[in-house]
């Protein structure tokens, strides 16, 4: 067992200068939110779309932190980000349109882009103004996401890629997306794993079409995106040409092992607890008390995942294992708050209490299913100890 | 209460089911999305499906909550969007009793504190009926009311016209209407009842919900097993990998249970009545049980249809959400759990297995 949960340790941070950190970031959203800008809800970090909102953050130095300066970053430690993000997403507030650029695509950037790809987009990055999709998923490439369709034909000075991505959080919003394709068909016997390459694509190239696929909620998050012989020239190639499972893969320790895989459902806890101590008896306190632990001890663990990640240690499998408990347990949550308040859940209610649960029960499904199933992941997991 | 043979039942059920699978095809659901289906609701009457489990000469179709729980088990699973459940176990239950005459439209109610004081040319309630089920189109809100006096307060059923009292619209989280209804209005006439209608109502209310859950499961695990056959992951289908496997026979466990629990919370109210401990037992397991199915085999259902469960297109939604509703309408799990314990510590050590066997 030891070989998968055992990751070099970093004492979680309590240096004066992330508490100081801290200290600004709830500042801020105290007047952000007494000033109306943003109403705390569950889910932000999907739901959450708000540009001016990720500028103010930018404005402050919050976005791209641990990028380096000659790219426009500000060169913080990985604790620091850490500390905004997670104060972010336990306060609701709306981060979900520079979510995936300042997590994943940032990072993936850094270490595959070129030179002239680092210069485009970095410091706009940073400076809240390029906004990114993920392009993995397929109609028929979900689960099984080596299998993707999406292919990529060489051509003059480039490459022609054609082929239909779907669940495409954002892309009706942002400026680029990554595209994951086969570049080099499938060998009899060969790994399925060879052949495939990652592309940067602005999502206003010619031969891209956005249609919307709304949330059985009706709200408007993901959509098809539909490639048509859209040209993507050599120096839009992220990394290596056939490298791109081995860089997907790196990106998705960063996509499952954050804060966010834990603190969907937090603005609900923090209701629940505030709706407990209106209570005069102790009701709740035992189920309210082992949640918090549960979360205390994720917390630590993803901590020092995002430590390690940092020093270019390869985590997969501990991201897998914190993004399947992290995701049960906001699931938890909202099952906890059910059941110790009896309310009932009305998405358009103006009761904080309801409406935050509503959010909350009509979002949970997803949470293990995107960003790699629960079952997906146990599978990684038990291959990582050795029984599979 | 007449009493149905298992071909009369059955023969109901299919009518039912003949009736609501024509229309409660999910365009049709889409489209009445957050309203009644007024459209299905004239047919349903016509066919004199709305007052089943109403004694014919108090103005129902016949039957009792057998057949008036196999009719929204039915409607539970076609995701049905009308107010059945008031129509027939509910507000038409408590028209009935009060030997009030069923309305041409539609009659809801729900659980609320309302209070009723004599005053010149009637009574004056006022208070609020909770989260009514498509009380903005219906013509009658059926309260219970409290008239407090000098003795024992005595309880009395008054049918309120809707036009009388003013809503605050709200919707559940599968987009069905939840009004509350808010009452300061004299009416000219209410109807004494016995005491414990207001418990009767609550089990019934409870009971519908369990009814409409076990039914509304059995659709989420068709739509499942179809699913997990169909779509096709690493070269397989999903039903080829054992986790799934594993996973839809829990969905069908629950399944199961739901059903187990709903049908034996009915069959004992139907033969004893809801006034007896050993009923009240059973409906309050029953809404637990159900409740719990509900959260179970919904998070499967989802967890094995992907990202494309989670769209607005894909009809498994019309059910999910509704489970997600249901479990929590007429008391949480939660309630009906604690009131099982209290109930099990109050009979103590020697008490509880007659109330577990209902003798
Ligand atoms: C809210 C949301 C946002 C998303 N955003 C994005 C995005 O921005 N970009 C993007 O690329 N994708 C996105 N996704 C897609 C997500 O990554 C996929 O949904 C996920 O990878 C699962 O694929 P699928 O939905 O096709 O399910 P499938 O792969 O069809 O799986 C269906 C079920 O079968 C199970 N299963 C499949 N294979 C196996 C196996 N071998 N063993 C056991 N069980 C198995 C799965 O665990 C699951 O329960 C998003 C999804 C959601 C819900």
């Amino acid at each position: 067992m030891t070989t998968v949960v055992e990751v070099p340790t970093t004492p979680a941070g309590v240096e004066a200068e992330v508490l100081r950190l801290r200290a600004e970031v709830r500042d801020f959203l105290r007047e952000e939110q007494a000033a109306g800008r943003f109403t705390p809800r569950c889910d932000a970090w999907l739901a959450g779309w708000d540009e001016s909102f990720s500028r103010r953050l930018a404005a402050r130095g919050w976005l791209g932190m641990t990028l380096p300066a000659e790219y426009g970053g500000h060169g913080r430690s990985t604790l620091e980000r850490y500390a905004v993000t997670e104060e972010l997403l336990a306060s609701g507030a709306p981060v979900a349109a520079h979510w995936f650029a300042d997590r994943q695509i940032g990072p993936s950037l850094l270490r595959y882009g070129t030179e002239a790809q680092r210069r485009r987009y970095l410091p706009a990055i940073v400076r809240g103004e390029c906004f990114f999709g993920i392009g993995m998923s397929e109609p028929d490439s979900g689960s099984d996401l080596a299998s993707v369709r999406t292919r990529g034909t060489r051509t003059e000075g480039g490459w022609l890629v054609d082929g239909t991505k779907v669940w495409t959080s954002g892309a009706h919003h942002a400026h680029a997306f990554f595209v994951l394709a086969r570049t080099a068909p499938l060998e009899e016997g060969g790994s399925r794993h060879a052949g495939l390459s990652q592309f940067v694509v602005p999502l206003d190239s010619p031969g891209v079409t956005i249609r919307p696929i709304e949330l059985l909620t009706g709200e408007h998050h993901f959509n098809e995106v539909v490639l048509e012989g859209v040209f993507v020239p050599d120096d839009m190639v992220l990394g290596e040409i056939g490298d791109g499972w081995h860089q997907v893969t790196s990106e998705l320790a960063f996509e499952r092992s954050g804060p966010e895989r834990f603190l969907s459902t937090y603005p609900l806890l923090a209701a629940l607890v505030g709706a407990l101590a209106e209570r005069t008896d102790s009701d709740g306190q035992r189920d309210l008390g082992a949640l918090l632990a549960r979360l205390w001890t994720l917390r630590q663990r993803s901590l020092r995942i995002a430590a390690s990640l940092a020093g270019g240690v390869a985590q997969e499998v501990p991201a897998a294992l914190v993004k399947d408990l992290g995701t049960r347990f906001e699931v938890e949550v909202v099952e906890a708050a059910r059941l110790l308040l009896d309310v009932e859940p009305d998405p358009g209610s103006a009761t904080t209490l309801s409406r935050l649960l509503a959010e909350a029960v009509l979002h949970a499904p997803g949470f293990t299913i995107r960003g790699g199933t629960s079952e997906i992941l146990r599978g990684l997991v038990a291959r990582g100890v050795g029984v599979r | 209460m007449t009493e149905s043979t298992q071909e009369e039942l059955a023969a109901l059920t299919a009518a039912a089911r003949d009736l609501l699978e024509d229309h409660c095809t999910p365009e049709r659901l889409a489209a009445s999305e957050g309203r009644t289906d007024l459209a299905l609701w004239a047919l349903l009457a016509e066919a004199g499906f709305t007052h089943v489990g109403i004694a014919e000469d108090a103005g129902g179709s016949g039957g009792g909550i057998v057949e008036a729980a196999a009719l929204l088990g039915v409607a539970g699973e076609h995701a049905a969007p009308v107010p059945l459940a008031e129509s027939t176990l509910l507000a038409g239950w408590l028209l009935a009793l009060a030997g009030l005459p069923q309305p041409d439209g539609l009659a809801t109610t729900g659980e609320g504190e309302v209070s009723a004081r004599p005053v010149d040319g009637g009574y004056r309630l006022q208070g609020t009926v909770r989260r009514v089920p498509a009380a903005r189109d219906a013509e009658l809100v059926v309260v219970l009311a409290r008239v407090d006096g000098d003795g024992a307060a005595r309880l009395v059923v008054a049918a309120v016209p809707v036009a009388g009292t003013s809503l605050v619209e709200g919707h559940n989280v599968a987009g069905e209407q939840r009004d509350d209804v808010l009452l300061d209005l004299v009416v000219p006439d209410v109807v004494e009842v016995r005491a414990g209608t207001a418990d009767e109502l609550r089990l019934r209310g409870a009971l519908s919900r369990s009814v409409l859950i076990a039914g509304a499961l059995d659709r989420v695990l068709r739509l499942t097993v179809r699913y997990a056959g169909e779509r096709r992951q690493f070269g397989r289908p999903l039903s080829a990998f054992q986790a799934v496997q594993q996973q839809v026979a829990l969905l069908a466990a629950e399944a199961a249970a739901a059903h187990a629990a709903a049908d034996g919370a009915v069959e004992q109210c139907a033969r004893d009545g809801f006034a007896t401990p050993a009923s009240a037992f059973a409906v309050a397991a029953a809404k637990v049980r159900t409740a719990q199915a509900a959260s179970t085999a919904a998070a499967i259902a989802h967890q094995v249809h992907g990202a494309l469960g989670m769209t607005r297109e894909h009809s498994l939604r019309f059910s999910t959400t509704r489970l997600w509703a249901w479990r929590s309408e007429w008391g949480s799990e939660a309630q009906w759990s604690q009131q099982l314990g209290r109930t099990a510590v109050a009979a103590g050590a020697d008490g509880v297995w007659p109330l577990l066997v209902g003798a």
